[in-house]
């Protein structure tokens, strides 16, 4: 049987993600937000159900569609807006922008925008961990494109080999930008990719939150048990298009549809209500406090100052090394 | 004492590593095997595998755990074989390392040091040989330095280990076997050029494995009668501009020797900033002897004929002068290559 607050508490996770991300495409349209935008929608099980397992003490890093990350690992909704907005009381000062959300107080190392990159940086994060003995675990988000790049392989062999305490979230949304899986990878099974380099793994439906839950539950508990890596594979999909410059020429908008079925908001609300988990006046109440949230985070945003170009070249390096070079 | 180059980043990296807990090395043999150029031998018996960690064959991989160990509390030094190797690793170096501090706003730092060997002279072919040095003074962020001295060898190292953000450090094959009588080692700046001889009539600018020719070139000189300046640039990024303006200032005349290509080299951007903040005051044109502009070869007389040599910057020095042997003119690798 469901917890109540905890479905409650799941259920609003992925609520805020999809409303802040639309009112980010809105926002995309109406010029506020400029550069490369991804969204997360249709993927956000994946992060409602597996960042909440994670604690304070452990490190997250994530992709350029960390939107959603950003959100769930604590960074209020109100500095991941105005970072989009280029204002300096955004979470990176309005220099990362959509794929580089920081925050160094909630151990969240970004928004890493080269696909993969972030996978040895997290296996240097639990290098650290494990050579000065802390029992935490760094979670490295990414996508089924990451597998193919060859940095993947390096990672994963040295994690085993030297059983770092990382814990390998891979989002297969079965699209590597525009090239599907079985159009980039020569075996689209990725468990037994992972279990090639014996790194424990695990498969799980990225569109049930639920699932993603009890997954990264039993992820965590054996990184922290055994003090090696493991890979979890999340199987989801993106409703929307890769970016916003993104046609959409590859795949099939039935494709799509079928896809929306599974929803994992809806999904999710229907289950809540069909085991009377939440009730309608819960969902009203739910989507009302994120509405407010979503029109605080943009008004603050709104509000928020461009920072002086005189700051331009500040923390290229540190100011003491900086001071001392001069 | 008698120090020599190997012996003094061994010595800095072994001291780093019994003051500090969070100091490891990372690279390719670093451990079992002593290290390619025999730099970490005898370490691993003191500081056990946990420290000097042997890795796989996977620059990107290592160097992307390198930075985030350092992210999380550790102060890795990591080895890689050469500087051709190094390009396996650019994107972590280029995308991650460098630009982390600014574009968090200055929420994460990256405390690693990364050491390379660089350059030709051991008939290593077109491969293990180049001088890429340039690349990386090119990216914000990091601190690129290029000791040429046994005393730089490890005070450079033990500085660049108490430095907040990653520094990058350049040891040219030619210099590990070469021995100096010093007193003792100490921690050196990482921030300033040096003059290592004084003169009048030209400064010689110049960094790591070229410098004891350009020394040899400046010998040679003097006993004709020009007296040169020796400018060591120490620092790649940033550079010490006042450093070298003021010698040549001095000297009014500017020869800039660096092993590495001479299109978009960093002889070239030495010779702008001399353009920008002392044209004035030059009596000549500025000259550069650089590497030819070929990939490195393999037989010994190719591979030095390729390289610059003492008699090249000779020739370059009294090219400034009027003199009709000029700069070029008996061989490639000056001037118009």
């Amino acid at each position: 049987m469901t917890d109540p607050g905890l479905a409650r508490a799941l259920l609003t996770d992925m609520i805020r993600v999809r409303r802040m991300e639309e009112k980010c495409a809105e926002m995309y349209s109406a010029g506020k937000i400029r550069g490369f935008l991804h969204l997360y929608v249709g993927e956000e099980a994946v992060a409602a159900g597996s960042l909440r397992v994670l604690g304070p003490q452990d490190a997250v890093i994530a992709t350029y569609r960390e939107h959603a990350h950003a959100l769930l690992r604590g960074i209020p909704m109100a500095k991941i807006m105005a970072e989009m907005f280029g204002k300096q009381e955004g979470c990176s000062g309005g220099r990362g922008g959509s794929m580089h959300l920081f925050d160094a107080s909630r151990r969240f190392y970004g928004g890493n925008a080269i696909v993969a990159g972030g996978l040895p940086t997290a296996a240097g994060l639990a290098f650290a961990d494990a050579q000065l003995k802390r029992n935490q675990v760094s979670a490295c988000y990414f996508g089924d494109g990451a597998i193919a790049e060859g940095v993947f392989h390096e990672t994963m062999n040295m994690a085993e080999l030297w059983k770092l305490p990382v814990l390998f979230c891979c989002e297969n949304n079965r699209y590597a930008m525009g090239t599907s899986i079985d159009r980039e990878l020569s075996d689209v099974d990725l468990v037994v990719l992972a279990e090639s380099y014996r790194v424990p793994s695990a498969s799980t439906d990225g569109m049930d939150v639920l699932a993603c839950h009890d997954a990264m539950q039993q992820a965590v508990e054996h990184v922290r048990t055994n003090g090696g890596p493991f890979f979890l594979e999340f199987k989801t999909y993106r409703f929307r298009p890769h970016s916003m410059f993104d046609p959409e020429l590859y795949r099939e908008k039935a494709e799509v549809e079928k896809w929306r079925e599974h929803d994992p908001i809806t999904t999710f609300t229907e289950r809540c209500l069909t085991e009377g988990l939440l009730s309608a006046e819960d969902l009203a109440a739910i989507e009302q406090a994120v509405a407010a949230e979503v029109a605080d985070a943009v008004a603050y945003a709104e509000a928020g100052t461009l920072a002086s170009v005189d700051d331009l070249t500040r923390d290229v390096m540190t100011p003491t090394a900086a001071k001392a070079l001069s | 004492m008698k120090a020599n180059y190997r012996g003094a980043v061994h010595d800095a990296i072994a001291e780093a590593m019994r003051a500090d807990e969070r100091v490891v090395l990372l690279g390719e043999d670093v451990g079992r095997y002593g290290g390619t150029y025999a730099v970490s031998k005898g370490l691993l018996e003191e500081f056990g595998p946990d420290r000097i960690r042997d890795t796989p064959i996977s620059e990107l991989g290592f160097v992307g755990i390198g930075i985030g160990a350092a992210l999380n509390g550790l102060r890795p030094i990591v080895e890689i074989m050469t500087v051709n190797f190094s390009l396996l690793a650019l994107d972590q170096i280029v995308n991650t390392a460098a630009p982390l501090r600014h574009m968090s706003n200055g929420q994460f730092s990256v405390p690693l040091v990364i050491r390379m060997a660089t350059g030709a002279g051991r008939q290593l072919a077109a491969q293990h040989s180049h001088s890429l040095e340039n690349w990386y003074a090119h990216i914000p962020g990091i601190t690129v330095l290029a000791p040429a001295t046994v005393a730089d060898a490890y005070g450079m190292l033990r500085t660049a280990l108490s430095n907040p953000d990653p520094v990058i450090i350049f040891e040219h094959v030619g210099l590990y076997n070469t021995s100096t009588d010093l007193d003792a080692l100490e921690p050196t700046d990482i921030a300033r050029a040096a003059s290592r001889r004084n003169g009048t009539d030209a400064t010689l600018i110049t960094y790591g494995g070229s410098l004891p020719k350009v020394l040899d070139a400046a010998e040679q000189l003097a006993q004709t009668g020009i007296d040169c300046e020796v400018i060591d640039l120490r620092v790649l990024r940033p550079l010490d501009d006042a450093t070298i303006l003021e010698s040549v200032r001095k000297t009014h005349r500017a020869v800039i020797v660096d092993e590495g290509w001479r299109t978009g080299s960093l002889a070239a951007e030495v010779s702008a900033r001399i353009v920008e903040g002392a044209f004035y005051d030059l009596d000549a044109p500025i000259a550069r002897v650089c590497t030819v502009e070929v990939p490195i070869p393999y037989a010994k007389h190719l591979e030095q004929a390729a390289l610059p040599q003492p008699d090249t910057i000779v020739a370059a020095v009294r090219g400034l002068f009027g003199d009709d042997q000029r700069a070029g003119a008996e061989r490639p690798g000056v001037e118009e290559r």
